[in-house]
């Protein structure tokens, strides 16, 4: 809020006639899609004498609105660092002795085609192609499949996989991406362990918000910072236990009967029978009619399809089936089971480090906010069934959980608890809730299972090589039960790692566990640093070498990489990238989409400047490399490239007739959204509008998208859905149980004997908690250590920028200063830490707002010596530090074989589960450790300039 | 002139409104005040040793923060800092060349990099350490209020505004005129109960800060669901009760 | 605040040439001092040298010393302003009263009036320099009553230290060496009570005022705008340990007034001159330690947002 303009009056010194008021902001103002992070805010770029003069909000764009985070602001210092690579660069020295040659774009193309040609022709699964937050996955991912690996996989595997797996199983969405809280009318938000979030800045818009409509704000998170720091209360917590807290809640509502049992019975699958048959191969499963559906008790009819309509469904009881076997709604497993005393919240509170007292108030406030005044929207809307209903009635109760919940190796069963605390709230995808941002939500599995258990030489994989498995059939096993992929995804050790394991791929290619990697294609992930679980583990697996050929155990390593990074010396090919202002990108609906709860959107990137370095866009290399080798959607018959660039993909590359990358301006004179005929203005029309494509949802179809019909036809006839039917929330989830029965010895395809009885556990179809795997006792290392996103700072990418790097060049570890009086330690003490795996020396910050049990600090800020152009004496390598150095990918060993340091469900990286002891130390080591060899400055790149005058005005 | 000008009548007081309720330290408006302000009226803000050891450049507005109390009854409050533009600003009176003026048609405070001669004494005389000074340029900088961008006609009406207010994205700044009590910000001072930072300073600084909100306390229904009839019945009733619950879906 | 040299030595040799001027300017003519014309000149020529000198140093701790003269402009609001004319305007009657003494010894009128300018010129000056630290209000052990006052004193106690030291050579230490130790117990007590106050003063302003978080409770730093050091920092930021602080006090006590009373009263007893030359060079360091610890000693408000105290 401002003023409009205020006009200058009379000038009262001399000096202010010196003022240029009206300088021009720039000769051009193009628009494009921020990518200091990955929430794709529009951005407007003033550029003067061709130069940036200042980069805004583009104020029409659905994502920021004209708003920008500090990061985004900072996009100058990022686009002029002095640690952009220059030249294509090829290895001379040992690898990470960051030797390199300067060579020419042909002869890297040249050696990477050599190179992937030969694996193709042998076995293309010793080809592994793997990126990190990468926004072009529809692309990456299907070049994979055409190359004929199934090991590919984006970071989402040791990201938050976790909250996608729980969200898509339960809901069709999830916190991650997928969904969003209803920030016009929620009353109360619980915001369950997250810092900054994708989401960034409509989070950011959202809560001021609340605020703003003085909506209460919960945040339960072991620290109180930046979001939580305006919240109403924070709710702090040892790390790890939210599943149990989440449970007691359940557990007071149930007890109280504060639950949406209309809702449950109308939307979730509260009502379907499942078999009680223990010992039998169907045991737990849903009890289905001939056409598999699954089926109700109707109070008169008895056994009905559940999902015919004006049935009157029996929610609890125990059935007793005409053949004899038992049967039970779902309703009535979920409410035995957290109803049981375990979860009462006199058996919690002591686990969780929160009190009886904040737990029934907490319980007591959901109930109210859901169910004591109702919020109904004057929104009439037609259900599935072709039920019209006047009126859209709320629950005004929102949530929204990310990495804090994702990072724990319980936390698939805990995002599932969150889930259905949501559902017994009757608070999804309604008004004031948790919604679904489209092209959400999808049927429930989403998808078919993933694509790759064969493969053939100079073949391509049909189908996608990330899918969702629906039970064992759909696993990437050999006979006796062991993973096919090199990331052992989708393998009994985690069957729904629907991302991948990218923290395992380097440790195990190198133990040649299942099998060896001949060459590894890398795409913007810094896997040698903050990337990796521990650094020094994907060091050592990056430079280890095979017993009897001496050649490296990774054969060939080639990385894309935009700047000097700790991982391009470990590369033996690096390709060079643009910045996010010199190429097109696509953020597409194939991929992760900008959408909303407000409708389907997509967004491109256009160059904006031209590249004065040597460099191509990794998606323009990718196509050319795919024409190279002959693969058929990137290679015409004739062998020549099918397509010009990535510009060019974009618009003519169609993944099903009609439906390709973007989703505007679709059809030959662009008037169709979604489906229709490549359209050659496409790209004009998006810059015309800003970069970016909207569909704004009529209010009619804006809630209860998985049960409204107008949204799921109009979501058919816009290729989001492949059909219009209901989609039913799975309170009970259907494939954990197939996945058990198979561990309990029943079906064809059964786990190996030594992971049986893990697989029986953990895959169960309601949720439950258990401590990480990881666990270890409290009297050794009795403190969490866990990390936090700092604001204005995106992961090991943020340091070279010169504006950023001044605001966090350092960062400590933070303790409650009650825990600190009790260790003895003070205020910028130099510390040791210490846990099972590994030691670092950091320096210590004392604060009110962590738990006691909980020590922390901002991740991704310690730098290795030589990185990103920096001094050798800079802040990032001497005072700063990753927690990463005593985290560790694999789990203490248990005869002999260390399991991943993941979640046993979805393969998930457990960041969080770290513990630690934390002593004094001498303050002469008045250096943070472990340091690292020291990286050469690679060829092509000038020494950073000792100072900065940076004005548009000037030259550069 | 060096001397506080008598503001006319009638003139404006310009200045931002700081909301602390909504500030999530996110630092857009740090960045975004360095981005406008390096090829603004002061550019450039000059960076010392940008890559190397001990890196530190010229910012206008620097965000600390703080925590507010113990434990979980404190708050942790995140604090943008940047000139108030005070009615008795000891910049401009101790400075010795009229480098430093206040502006008495609006009382924006600003430094003419061309007669300061980097005396530095306008830093010393500031309580709020809003002034930055150049060590390579050897003159002083500071807000300038966003004076080229809120009185250049070549933008917009609604761009006409500081950098770092068009930027926030938790919207926790606004500018306007503080003199005007009718303006947006005066009402939202008066609504939220702003405040000024150090009055005992005496410097009447025009910009205001809005407190954080007190705590919506969470609406104590009782009885609390476990404390009712139902939560004492054991399960088995329980379940009983929903099995007879007629439902129609 | 940091003690940097050029301010150090501007105030403390500027101060003692002043002093030297005005007593110079005023007993001269009153035929207190030796009317040798080498006293008259090494006299003034070493008060203007010291004035000059302060000047001098202070002009190239300027981030513009060539925009120096722009200084002068704001005299009717700026006491750094005011100073720069005081200074300036105290040499005319300066080198006037010197050609007068030339011509015609240091008695006549004119000679006389002239000295009473230079004298009110350097009285000025020294006034205004401690004005300019007296006004800062940000700084509670500059912005105190005391502190002019003892501008002004130690300046007459410098300044007559060397009277004494230059006039002993012509065998005319008694007058200025008992003016000086008049001003050096003056000086002395009010040093002492300075001390004293500002080691017990509450500060005006907290991190609770400076913030406006008071009503929340205590209020503590926890992240800093930029994790290095910045210009204000390294400007305003400077600390000093109380131990080293008490330490340091004390060696100036004892050069700048204990040892140089001493030196002068038993110079006055034994009818010696050379004890005046001493007291001052131990004066002098006693002084530039004084001084030091004025500046390091004193804490600016802005500091408060970086350590909360
Ligand atoms: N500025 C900035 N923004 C970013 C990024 C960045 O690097 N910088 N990275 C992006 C990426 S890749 C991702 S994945 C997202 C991650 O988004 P977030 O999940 O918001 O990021 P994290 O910093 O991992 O946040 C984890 C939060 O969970 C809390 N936490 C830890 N353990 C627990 C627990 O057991 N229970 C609860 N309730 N809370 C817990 C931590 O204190 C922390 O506040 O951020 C994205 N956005
Ligand atoms: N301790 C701890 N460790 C963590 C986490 C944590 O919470 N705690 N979070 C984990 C999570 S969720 C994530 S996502 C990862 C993130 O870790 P990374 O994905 O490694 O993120 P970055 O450090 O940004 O590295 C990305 C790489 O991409 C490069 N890059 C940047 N822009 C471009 C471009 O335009 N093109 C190309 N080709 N390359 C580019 C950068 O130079 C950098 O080398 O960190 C993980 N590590
Ligand atoms: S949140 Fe910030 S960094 Fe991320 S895209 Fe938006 S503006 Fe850019
Ligand atoms: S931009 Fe807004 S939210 Fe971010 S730090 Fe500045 S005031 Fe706070
Ligand atoms: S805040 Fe400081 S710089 Fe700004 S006007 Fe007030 S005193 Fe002057
Ligand atoms: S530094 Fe410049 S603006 Fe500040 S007082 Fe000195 S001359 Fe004036
Ligand atoms: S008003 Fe302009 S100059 Fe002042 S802090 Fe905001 S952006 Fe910076
Ligand atoms: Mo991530």
């Amino acid at each position: 809020m401002h003023e409009n303009s205020v006009d200058r009056g009379r000038t009262a010194s001399e000096s202010t006639d010196r003022i240029a008021y009206s300088t021009p902001t720039h000769d051009r103002v193009a628009t494009t899609t921020c990518y200091m992070c990955a929430c794709r805010c529009g951005i407007r770029v003033h550029l003067k004498d061709g130069r940036i003069r200042y980069i805004e909000g583009n104020p029409d764009h659905p994502v920021n609105r004209g708003v920008l985070c500090g990061k985004g602001s900072a996009g100058i210092m990022t686009q002029y660092s002095p640690a952009r690579l220059a030249n294509p660069l090829l290895r001379v020295g040992a690898r990470g002795s960051g030797e390199f040659r300067e060579i020419s774009w042909a002869h890297a193309l040249d050696l990477a085609t050599s190179w992937l040609a030969e694996v193709r022709a042998r076995d293309p699964r010793q080809f592994a192609f793997f990126s990190g937050r990468d926004q072009s996955q529809s692309l990456t991912g299907f070049w994979a499949a055409q190359f004929g690996t199934p090991n590919f996989a984006a970071h989402g595997g040791f990201c938050s996989v976790n909250l996608a797996a729980a969200g898509l199983y339960s809901v069709g969405g999830s916190f991650w991406e997928f969904g969003e809280p209803d920030w016009e009318h929620a009353r109360l938000f619980l915001l369950w362990g997250v810092a900054e979030d994708h989401d960034s800045n409509p989070i950011k818009l959202g809560l001021s918000r609340l605020r703003e409509r003085g909506a209460r704000i919960i945040a339960i998170n072991p620290v109180r910072t930046g979001y939580g720091a305006i919240a109403d209360q924070w709710i702090s917590l040892r790390p790890g236990t939210d599943g149990l807290f989440v449970f007691s809640l359940i557990h007071e509502l149930l007890a109280a009967d504060r639950i949406d049992l209309e809702f449950l019975a109308t939307h979730a699958n509260a009502h379907w029978l499942v078999i009680d048959a223990p010992g039998t191969a169907e045991h737990g499963l849903f009890l289905r009619d001939a056409a598999g559906n699954p089926l109700a008790w109707d109070r008169t009819a008895g056994l009905v399809p559940a999902g015919r309509p004006g049935i009157s469904p029996v929610l609890a009881g125990t059935m007793s089936l005409p053949d004899g076997r038992g049967a039970h709604p779902v309703f009535h497993l979920l409410a035995e089971r957290y109803l049981s005393p375990e979860y009462a919240p006199e058996a919690v509170a002591p686990r969780c480090g929160i009190d009886v007292g904040t737990i029934r108030r907490l319980a007591a406030e959901l109930a109210a906010a859901a169910f004591a005044d109702p919020l109904e929207l004057p929104c009439p809307w037609t259900d599935t069934e072709g039920r019209r209903h006047a009126t859209m009635l709320g629950r005004p109760v929102a949530m929204h959980a990310m990495r804090g919940i994702a990072a724990h190796a319980n936390g698939f069963h805990t995002c599932r608890a969150i889930h259905l605390l949501q559902l017994l709230l009757g608070a999804v995808d309604r008004p004031g809730s948790w919604r679904y941002k489209s092209p959400y939500p999808r049927p429930i599995p989403p998808g078919p299972g993933p694509a790759g258990a064969t493969v053939a030489p100079d073949t391509p994989i049909d189908g996608t090589l990330l899918g969702f498995p629906q039970g064992p059939e759909d696993l990437l096993v050999d006979g006796s039960g062991e993973a096919l992929r090199i990331d052992k995804a989708f393998s009994w050790e985690a069957p729904l790692s629907l991302h991948g394991l990218l923290h395992m791929v380097l440790p195990n290619a190198a133990a040649g566990d299942p099998y060896r990697i001949d060459t590894l294609l890398l795409y913007m992930s810094n896997m040698a640093w903050n990337s990796a679980m521990n650094p020094a583990q994907n060091i050592e697996a990056l430079t280890a070498r095979d017993a009897h050929s001496g050649e490296y155990a990774i054969r060939r390593v080639i990385y894309a990489d935009a700047y000097s990074s700790e991982t391009v010396p470990y590369a033996d090919l690096v390709l060079p990238d643009t910045t996010y202002l010199e190429r097109f990108d696509c953020i597409s609906l194939l991929d992760r989409p900008i959408g909303s709860a407000h409708g389907p959107a997509d967004a491109i990137r256009q160059p904006v400047l031209q590249p004065n370095r040597n460099v191509r866009p990794f998606q323009d290399v990718l196509l050319e490399l795919g024409a190279r080798l002959g693969l058929p959607a990137f290679a015409n018959t004739d062998g020549n490239p099918r397509y010009r660039d990535y510009a060019d993909y974009m618009v003519n590359h169609e993944r099903r007739p009609g439906q390709g990358p973007l989703a505007g301006w679709r059809g030959e004179n662009g008037e169709q959204i979604g489906i229709g005929a490549p359209n050659q203005r496409q790209i004009a029309r998006y810059i015309e509008n800003g970069c970016f494509w909207q569909h704004e949802l009529p209010p009619g179809q804006q809630y209860y998208k998985y049960a409204n019909r107008d949204y799921l036809e109009g979501a058919v006839a816009m290729g989001l859905l492949d059909n219009a039917e209901r989609i039913v929330l799975q309170l009970y989830a259907e494939p954990l149980q197939r996945l058990r029965l198979a561990a309990e010895g029943h079906g064809r395809r059964q786990p190996p004997a030594r992971l049986r009885a893990r697989v029986a556990k953990y895959c169960d179809p309601l949720p439950f908690w258990h401590p990480p795997l990881g666990a270890q006792e409290p009297q050794t290392f009795p403190l969490s250590a866990i990390t936090q996103r700092p604001m204005p700072m995106y992961h090991s990418w943020g340091s070279q920028n010169a504006w950023l790097r001044q605001i966090i060049a350092a960062n400590r570890l933070y303790m409650n200063r009650a825990t600190a009086a009790r260790l003895g330690l003070a205020e910028d003490d130099w510390v040791k830490v210490t846990s099972r795996s590994g030691e670092l020396r950091c320096q210590l910050a004392l604060m009110e707002g962590v738990n006691e049990a909980t020590v922390w600090t901002w991740n991704a800020i310690g730098k290795r010596t030589g990185a990103w152009n920096l001094a050798d004496d800079a802040p990032e390598s001497t005072r700063g530090f990753l927690l990463n150095h005593v985290i560790s990918a694999f789990l203490a060993p248990e005869g002999g074989h260390a399991d991943s340091n993941s979640d046993p469900v979805t393969g998930q990286a457990a960041w969080f589960d770290l513990r630690v002891r934390v002593e004094k130390c001498s303050a002469e080591a008045a250096h943070t450790t472990p340091r690292f060899e020291p990286l050469p400055r690679p060829p092509g790149l000038a020494p950073p300039p000792a100072i900065l005058r940076y004005n548009a005005k000037d030259a550069p | 002139m060096t001397s506080i000008p008598k503001p006319a009548p009638g003139a404006k007081k310009l200045g931002l409104v700081i909301d602390l309720d909504t500030c999530v330290g996110c630092q857009a408006c740090a960045v975004s005040c360095k981005e406008w302000n390096t090829s603004g009226h002061m550019a450039p803000l000059t960076d010392l040793d940008p890559y190397g050891a001990r890196p530190d450049g010229v910012w206008f507005n620097r965000i600390h923060s703080y925590e507010a109390g113990d434990g979980a009854a404190g708050r942790t409050v995140h604090f943008p800092r940047s000139c108030l533009h005070c009615e008795d600003a000891p910049c401009v009176t101790v400075c010795p060349t009229g480098a430093s003026y206040k502006r008495a048609e609006d009382g924006i405070v600003l430094v003419d990099a061309d007669l300061c001669i980097g005396c530095k004494l306008c830093s010393w005389a500031c309580p709020y350490g809003a002034r930055e000074y150049d060590e390579d340029a050897g003159v002083m900088k500071k807000c300038t209020l966003c004076i080229d961008r809120i009185y250049n006609e070549t933008l917009g009406e609604e761009e006409r505004v500081p950098a770092c207010v068009s930027v926030c994205p938790t919207r926790a700044r606004h500018f306007g005129d503080l003199g005007d009590p009718d303006s947006e910000v005066s009402q939202l001072v008066a609504e939220r109960g702003g405040f000024e930072l150090m009055p005992e300073q005496g410097c009447k600084p025009v910009n205001r800060y809005l407190p954080p909100r007190p705590r919506a306390a969470p609406p104590v229904p009782s009885p609390s669901p476990s404390q009712t009839a139902e939560a004492a019945t054991p399960i088995a009733n329980r379940l009983l009760a929903w099995a007879d619950r007629v439902l129609s879906r | 605040m940091r003690p940097a040299f050029s301010v150090i030595f501007f105030t403390t040799a500027s101060g003692a040439g002043c002093g030297l001027l005005i007593w110079l300017g005023l007993l001269a003519p009153a035929g207190l001092l030796p009317a040798s014309l080498w006293f008259g000149g090494l006299t003034l020529a070493l008060a203007l040298a010291l004035l000059t000198a302060g000047l001098l140093a202070s002009t190239f701790h300027l981030g513009h010393p060539e925009r120096a003269w722009r200084a002068l402009g704001q005299w009717r609001s700026s006491w750094l302003s005011r100073e720069g004319v005081a200074a300036l305007a105290t040499y005319p009657p300066a080198l006037a009263f010197g050609s007068l003494w030339v011509l015609g010894g240091p008695r006549g009128p004119w000679t006389a009036l002239c000295g009473a300018l230079a004298a009110a010129g350097a009285l000025g000056t020294v006034f205004c320099t401690g004005q300019i630290y007296a006004s800062l209000r940000t700084i509670r052990q500059w912005h105190d009553s005391r502190v002019v006052p003892l501008y002004l004193l130690l300046a007459l106690w410098s300044g007559a230290v060397l009277a004494a030291a230059l006039a002993g050579l012509w065998g005319a230490a008694r007058l200025p060496a008992l003016l000086a130790l008049v001003c050096g117990l003056g000086g002395l007590a009010l040093k002492l009570s300075y001390w004293h106050a500002i080691d017990r003063a509450a500060p005006a302003s907290t991190l609770e005022s400076a913030t406006g978080l008071g009503s929340w409770g205590k209020v503590r730093p926890l992240d800093p705008p930029h994790t290095e050091e910045n210009y204000l920092l390294r400007e305003m930021g400077y600390r000093i340990a109380r131990k080293h602080a008490a330490k340091l006090r004390r060696l100036a006590l004892a050069l700048a007034f204990a040892l140089p009373l001493a030196l002068l009263a038993a110079g006055l007893a034994a009818r010696l001159a050379f004890p005046a030359l001493l007291a001052a060079l131990a004066a002098a360091a006693g002084l530039l330690i004084e001084r030091w610890l004025f500046f390091a000693e004193a804490k600016h408000v802005v500091t408060l947002y970086y350590r909360g105290n």
